[in-house]
Order: structure tokens, then sequence, then C-alpha cells
């Protein structure tokens, strides 16, 4: 057997806190930052519910002992996996990865990339853009408390998705990437950064899966979008692991002047979701809007961490976040809109609504303000309650059963957010992922 | 600039003024066993008051500081450094005529035995850490209304102060309501029988004269089934070089159907730390409401708290906080739902002036199956310069059905329009942004004791001087 032949079978055996150990061939820089970020990872506590981060996260939950990295798969296996990668009809690019492997790259059309765009694998771009890849990788902090986890990411992962729009490029269908959890207790660290230039235009969308329905499993992940001088990013996540999954997601978007970034988050899977999101409007006349809609139930727990940071002058965000929760399921929504010094003329709103249709269900809000600057209009607002007695008897009275019309009044509920995306066919992908989840009765 | 009537003191270089100390008794520096052991003897605490005192000096140095969300400026407190007892060593008089000449000057210059005479049914005046006067309306006590000071309350009443101490507000709630259980003195004891509704306010007056003090005044209030009383508490202190720390801890209980109001305009000199626990608890029907103004001190936290005990209970926070250069208004408010059909409001509004910051800082908590319980929670804050600043950190949990809970926040500042539209009109810049920033409270000072929201509005104008321009 050659060498790498066993780093790959001890590989497959190790549990993920044994740390980076032997890799495939990196560069020097690259694989010196992976040791690193292991000692930063190691050296940091583990959270505490005391931590303000962490107030009201259920963080007995992280316990990573069990994990380990993601085996090689059988060729009939990967034939499955890629069979079952089925998201929206028309995309202009397309990868599948399987744990940490790359197991499909479509590329895009020859006329985009002819125009520039670069739609590769992280770790062929660390050979073939460098510099590029160099200056942006892993370059937004950590700040909303998972920087030990940032750190197990980038200390940990080995593939992902480099995206690069040049000046001026617009691609017009979305750019689709897949993430699969393979069999029982593996893990896997996706990543994606995205650049783009100034007025580039580029829309992505992320699906998260498991091929397997029953089995646990890890994720830790990291985006981070750059979006260039007057360039358009819009970026959907369509979370839908395994009930069992344990999943932390930490996402950084930068907003260049005069350009504007859209996410929007849909937590359907997992047994316990922390998902993380910073928005740094460094340019003047930068907009970020930040939308996220979770369907929690049984015993399931989105944890949300969000931070609008305005950094420039006249910079406008905009966050709305939609929980809808049944059973004993939990939701946490810890969210701040920071107004630094001298970012005058803000327009920042904030807006977390949540729908108990359980008497179990348990909804945490936190929604923060921190102004350093006059001439602001900040907003924000929380609400928890239910399904309004008197919308259901409307609709009793056009003869909807009750669950049929307590159904439509959750789906429209959530539908508002879906909506704001104004992209059909993403949008009527995930409106059908969200009736799946009611329709499956599943957690 | 102001009468002499005035109700209450926020005007704020009325307060900075002292006289030379003369107490007798004085606990001297630094916190030990022995400070706690020392005021014990000299208050002639019965046993269980020592032992709950060194079980909150035990709780007090085992807790750390709550840095973690908590401003950094609380470093800046020297505990080795402060006095935590100081008293003439007599009992509180009767009428102001015995009260030694010099105390009862500044508590004359403060105008409080004219407001005596005028609208209040009782009076405490707290001098450093004792009681210097307590006097009730004859037609008062005659309904049974006790209204004295903490110590007389634990010698007099042991029955029903003994019940309810410490009940609301355990002595580990956190590190400061420790060190107040450990070192507590003065304050008020009021318990109303049932069915009295006390017409006048109650009123309480706090003032520190001597520098690197430290006022832990425990104030207990019992209102029996169907009673009610308003409570008014103020303070001063001259401004002193060292910082004071004034660390104050407040139970209220409100029995089936009583009403409890307790009024705060908080006016510390901008030396003094007021880091104060209070907490309510409201039985079936009854009703807390607490009207918090704070006007003074360098960094206040204090987040008035109610607890929903019994059904249809109700709680209520209003919150007006004013920040200006060097202050930090650390304020906010707790709603602890924990019966069916309770409702709470919480309406909070502050203004940051120059380099102030105000924080709002709230807690919302609805437990499993409950019914029909809501809350409201208003938050507006109103930037005056480009260098103030403001945070609103709420959290609020709430699980199950049949339950509506809202909270809304705004900032803005003064809009320039509106100044404009003023100025056409003939105003001042000044005159305008005053006559604006009151517009922004007026909706809330309304809701206050007339006497109250005159002076309040006066003195907005007066910290609205020189913001401008």
């Amino acid at each position: 057997m050659s060498k790498s032949e066993i780093a790959t079978i001890e590989k497959e055996a190790t549990a993920i806190l044994s740390g980076p150990g032997e890799k495939r061939e990196f560069p020097d820089w690259f694989r010196d930052q992976q040791n690193a970020a292991w000692k930063q990872f190691s050296s940091l506590p583990n959270p505490t519910r005391k931590d303000q981060a962490w107030r009201f996260s259920n963080v007995g939950l992280l316990d990573l002992s069990s994990f380990r990295f993601g085996g090689t798969l059988t060729d009939k296996e990967r034939a499955a996996l890629l069979e079952q990668s089925r998201g929206l009809e028309k995309v202009a690019g397309r990868m599948v990865f399987a744990g940490d492997e790359l197991l499909e790259r479509d590329v895009v059309s020859d006329q985009l990339k002819k125009r520039g765009v670069i739609f590769q694998s992280l770790e062929r771009a660390m050979v073939e853009h460098a510099e590029l890849l160099r200056k942006h990788f892993m370059s937004q902090p950590a700040t909303l408390g998972s920087a030990k986890f940032a750190a197990l990411h980038q200390a940990l992962v080995s593939s992902g998705t480099f995206l690069y729009v040049p000046r001026g490029v617009e691609v017009e269908l979305p750019i689709e990437i897949f993430h699969w959890l393979t069999s029982e207790n593996t893990s896997a660290f996706p990543h994606l950064l995205l650049v783009t230039d100034e007025l580039a235009k580029v829309t992505v969308i992320e699906h998260f899966r498991s091929a397997n329905e029953n089995a646990p499993g890890f994720a830790c992940g990291v985006n981070d979008l750059i979006a260039g001088p007057g360039a358009k990013i819009v970026y959907v996540c369509a979370q839908n692991w395994a009930d069992n999954v344990i999943a932390l997601q930490m996402n950084s978007t930068a907003v260049d002047h005069d350009a504007s970034a859209m996410s929007l988050n849909l937590h359907l899977g997992s047994r316990y979701s922390r998902f993380e999101s910073l928005s740094r409007l460094i340019g003047e006349g930068g907009r970020s809007d930040l939308l996220a809609v979770a369907v929690a139930k049984q015993q399931q727990e989105f944890d949300a961490r969000t931070l609008q940071d305005h950094i420039s002058p006249r910079t406008a965000s905009d966050l709305l976040y939609k929980n809808a929760l049944d059973d004993r399921a939990r939701t946490i929504f810890g969210g701040l809109i920071r107004v630094e010094p001298h970012a005058h003329f803000t327009d920042a709103y904030q807006k977390v609504r949540n729908l108990l249709l359980s008497d179990d269900a348990e909804a945490n809000s936190m929604p923060g303000l921190e102004i350093l600057a006059d001439n602001v209009r900040c907003t924000h607002g929380a609400t928890s309650g239910q399904i309004d007695e008197d919308e259901l008897f409307y609709l009793r009275t056009r003869g909807i059963p009750v669950p049929v019309a307590q159904r439509l009044i959750v789906t429209g509920f959530l539908d508002e957010v879906v909506q704001r995306l104004d992209h059909p066919a993403i949008g009527g992908y995930l409106h059908q992922l969200i009736e799946q989840k009611f329709a499956n009765n599943r957690g | 600039m102001k009468t002499e009537s005035s109700a209450v003191d926020i005007d704020r270089n009325k307060g900075n003024f002292f006289y030379p100390e003369a107490h007798v008794r004085d606990a001297g520096v630094g916190l030990s066993e022995r400070t706690v052991q020392y005021i014990a003897d000299v208050k002639g605490d019965p046993d269980w008051v020592r032992e709950y005192r060194l079980r909150g000096l035990k709780t007090f140095l085992e807790k750390p500081l709550p840095t973690h969300w908590a401003s950094k400026d609380l470093e800046a407190i020297d505990f080795d450094k402060i006095r935590y007892y100081l008293a003439p060593g007599t009992e509180p008089k009767r009428s102001w005529e015995e009260v030694p000449d010099d105390i009862k000057r500044t508590f004359e210059r403060l105008g409080i035995p004219e407001q005596e005479r005028k609208f209040l049914a009782g009076v405490e005046a707290q001098f450093d850490s004792e009681a210097v006067y307590s006097n009730i309306k004859k037609a008062v006590g005659e309904q049974g209304v006790i209204f004295v000071g903490s110590r007389e309350g634990l010698k007099d009443y042991p029955e029903i102060f003994r019940k309810w101490f410490g009940k609301v507000i355990p002595i580990a709630d956190n590190k400061f309501s420790a060190l107040n259980s450990a070192v507590f003195s003065g304050g008020s004891f009021i318990y109303v029988p049932p069915g009295v509704k006390v017409k006048h306010p109650l009123q309480a007056y706090f003032r520190i004269n001597a520098e690197s003090f430290g006022q832990f005044e425990r104030t207990l209030i019992i209102a029996d089934e169907g009673s009610e009383v308003t409570y008014m508490e103020g303070c001063t202190a001259p401004k002193f070089n060292t910082p004071t720390l004034h660390s104050a801890v407040v139970e209220l209980v409100a029995l089936k159907g009583a009403k409890i109001q307790y009024i705060t305009v908080q006016n510390w000199a901008s030396n003094v730390f007021n880091l104060v626990t209070k907490r309510g608890l409201a039985q079936e029907n009854a009703e807390v409401k607490w009207i918090d103004c704070n006007i003074g001190s360098r960094l206040t936290m204090k987040y008035p708290s109610v607890i929903m005990k019994g059904r249809k209970a109700r709680g209520e926070v209003l919150s007006i906080a004013l920040a200006n250069d060097g202050q930090h208004q650390d304020t906010g408010a707790k709603m602890i739902h924990a019966a069916d059909e309770t409702t709470s409001n919480i309406i909070s509004k502050s203004i940051s002036i120059g380099k102030g910051r105000a924080t709002y800082r709230g807690l919302v908590h609805v437990p499993k199956h409950l019914k029909n319980c809501k809350n409201n929670t208003e938050c507006d804050a109103l930037l005056i310069n480009a260098t103030s600043r403001t945070d609103t950190y709420p959290a609020i949990t709430v699980r199950g059905t049949g339950n509506a809970v809202q909270h809304e926040a705004s900032v803005s500042q003064v809009s320039s329009e509106q100044i404009f539209y003023m100025q056409q009109r003939g105003l001042t810049e000044a005159q305008a942004m005053s006559l604006s920033v009151n517009g922004f409270v007026n909706d809330l000072v309304r809701q206050f004791p007339m006497e109250y929201s005159v002076e309040l509005k006066r003195l907005i104008e007066l910290e609205m001087e020189g913001s401008v321009g």
C-alpha cells in the first residue's frame, strides 16, 4: 500500500478530534494555517450558556467526540448520491460534495468561462488562483460566538467551492451546490468562498442533505460572501440535514459601496443547528437583506445569531426571521444591529416572528441594538404568538378542515419571507421543501 | 430657576453641597466579617439577621462581577476603599425640630419638610446609613398603616417582616443583592392592612453626605389584600472625587387584589455607582407598577422586575433615562409570568446627550402551559449628538400557545424639519430642541404624578442647554 492509501484508510476511521493529520497535497501556506487553526481550536474554551453569545443554547449537544471524517464512497454510492442531487431545473453550474469529497462539477458555460468566471474546487483554486484565494480565504472575523468552531472548520476543511465573478459579469442562472452527509457519525466541513468584482451579479443556492435519514452526523461550515462595489449577490441555503445531525454554519458577508447582498436560510433538518450570520456594510450605499425561515418540530433546536454591522455611512440592512415551532422544538434568535461611530444615515431594520403551534415549544428572542452614531433610523421588533383564531374561523366557514386551514396559515406565514427573494424558481423550490416537511410529519 | 416648593429634586446642582461629618457610629473603611459584625452589633440585630448578613457576605465574595455582560466600568469600584456604615447613633426623630441642626438644614435645602406638609402621607429621611426622621400622618397611622425604617420594622414587627424579608430577592440573586444582604441599613418598611387605600404618597428621601461612602438601604413594602399604596423615593448626593456606591434592595409584595405603585427619581451625583435590585411579587389580581426615572449617577444598573404569581396579576414598568456626558444608564425591566392571564407592559424611553450612553436591558419570560399571558414592550431611544450612544438588549422567552408577546424598539433623532419649522415660528434652536425632546417623553411623563412631570420637563430643558450648535 502506498503512503497516501494508508492515510486515506486511517482518515476514514479517525475521529475529527484527532486533528488535521495527514492530508491531501495542500500548499504550505494552507497547511500552516490549518495547523495554527487547530491550535486555536484546541486552546479556545468550550462555549457555556453563561457566554452571552450562547445564552439559551443547548451547549450540551456540542459533544463532538463520536464524529469522524467521511470515508471514501463506492462507485455505486456515488452514483446514487449524484442521482439524488436534484434541486433547481436550470442552473449555470453545479458542484456536489459528499463529506469533503468533490463528487462532481458541472462547469459553467464556456461563455461565462471566457468572461473570466472561476468556478472551482477549493483545492484546485489554491494552486491556480493562489493569490486571489489567499486574499479572501477565512478573511472575515468570526465574532458571533463560534470562533472556536470557525477554527475547527479551518483546521479540517479539505474541499469546498471557490466562485469568482469578474467585473461587470452577470450570471443569470443560479449556481447550485450540494453537500451530503453520508454514513453514520461522519462529518462535513462545507466551504463556500464567493468573490464578486465590481458590478457583478450572481445567485447561489446550497443544499445540505443527508444520504441516510437516520444517521447522526456533524457539519461545520463556513461561507464567505464578498460583494464588490455595485455587485449584487443572492445566496440561498436549504438546510435539510437528517434529524439527528449537529450543524454549525458561519456566514459572513461583506458589502462594498452600492452593492447589495440578500441571503435566505431555510432550516428544516438537524437536531441542533446553529447559524451565525454576519453582515458587514463596509461601503457607502451598501444594502444587506437577511432572511430566514425555520420549521422546528420534535426536539429540534435552531439557534440563529446575527449581526448587522454598519461600518460606513448611508447603508441599509433589513432582517426578517420567521420561525414556526411545533412539539418540543426550541428556537433562539440573538440578533444585533450595530451602527459604528460615524456610520451616519444608517437605515436598519430587524424583525423576528415566532409562531408557536404547541404547548411545549419554546421561542427565545434577543433582538438587540447598539447605536454609536446619530442621524440613524433603526427599529426592531419581536413577536411570539399563535395561529389567529379569527383566521382559522374564516377558513373553516369556507369549508376548509382545521388541519388544512392550520397548514395554510403556517405556510402563508412563512411564505412572506420566501417571496421577498423575488425569484420564482427558487421560491417555488423552497416552498415545496416546506410543504414536504409538514407532509412528512418528521422532525 | 427653581422654586422652593418642588416635589422632587432633579436639578443636578441642587444636591451638590455637604456638611462636615459628625458620625458616632462608623464601621471604618473596607469590607470584612468584622465590618458585618460591627453593623449587626450597633444595630442590635437578632441572631437570624446576623447570620443572614454573614451568608450575604460569603455570597458576595464568591460571586464574580457580572462583567461578561455588564459594563467594565464596574471594575472601577474599589470595595476596599468604601465605608459601609456611618450613623449618628440616635433613633429617627418624629418631628423636624428634634433632628440635629446640620442634617435638618440639609433636608430643608432639599425642600423635604415643606413637601411633607403639602401633599405627603408620610416621610422618611435617610442620611447616610440610617433614617434621621420618620413620620406618618396621624390619620394614615390610625388606619393601621405601618411606615418605619427597616431596623424598626425588624424590631417592632418581626412576624410580618421576617415572613417576607429576602423572599422576593434572595441573597444570591446577584453580587450586589448579596452585598446589600451583608451590610444593609436604612430603607423603609411599609405594611398596608387589608382594604386600606393610602390616598397620598409615602415618600422616602435618601441622602449621601459622606465621601467614599456606600449606601445600602433595604426596603420592604407589603400591601395586604385589596389595599393600595404609592411610594416615592428621591435621592441626592454631593459630587465627590471618589466613587460613591449605592446598592439598594427593594422588595414589594402585593397580595390578592392589592396595588403598589413605586416611583423613583434618581438624581445621584455623577460619581455614584447606582446598582440596585428591585422586584415585586404580584398575587392574584394584584398590580405592581414601577415608575423609574434615572437622571443622575455615573453608572446605573437597575432592572425593576415583577413576578406575576397569581391569576390576572399585572406588572408594569415605565422608565425614563437621561444619559449625559460621563453617564451610562443601564436600565430596563424584567417580567416573569408565572400564572394564567397575567399581563405586563414595559415602556422605556431614553435620551442620550453628548457622550452619554443609555442601555435598555430587558427580560420577558412566559413559561410552559400558561394561557392568555400578554406582554407588550416598547423601547424608544433618542440620540441628540453624534457622540451619543444607545443600546437595546431584550431577551424574550415564550413557551406554548395561547400567549402573545411583542417587543418593539426604535432609535431616532430629532428631525431637522421639526427644528426648522419651530425656528421659523421664532423659537431658538435650543428651545426647539428641548420642545422636541419633551414631546418625545410626553406621553410617558403624563402618567407620572403632577409634581414629578413638571419637574422632569424643566430638567430636560436644563439638560438640553448647550447640547446643540
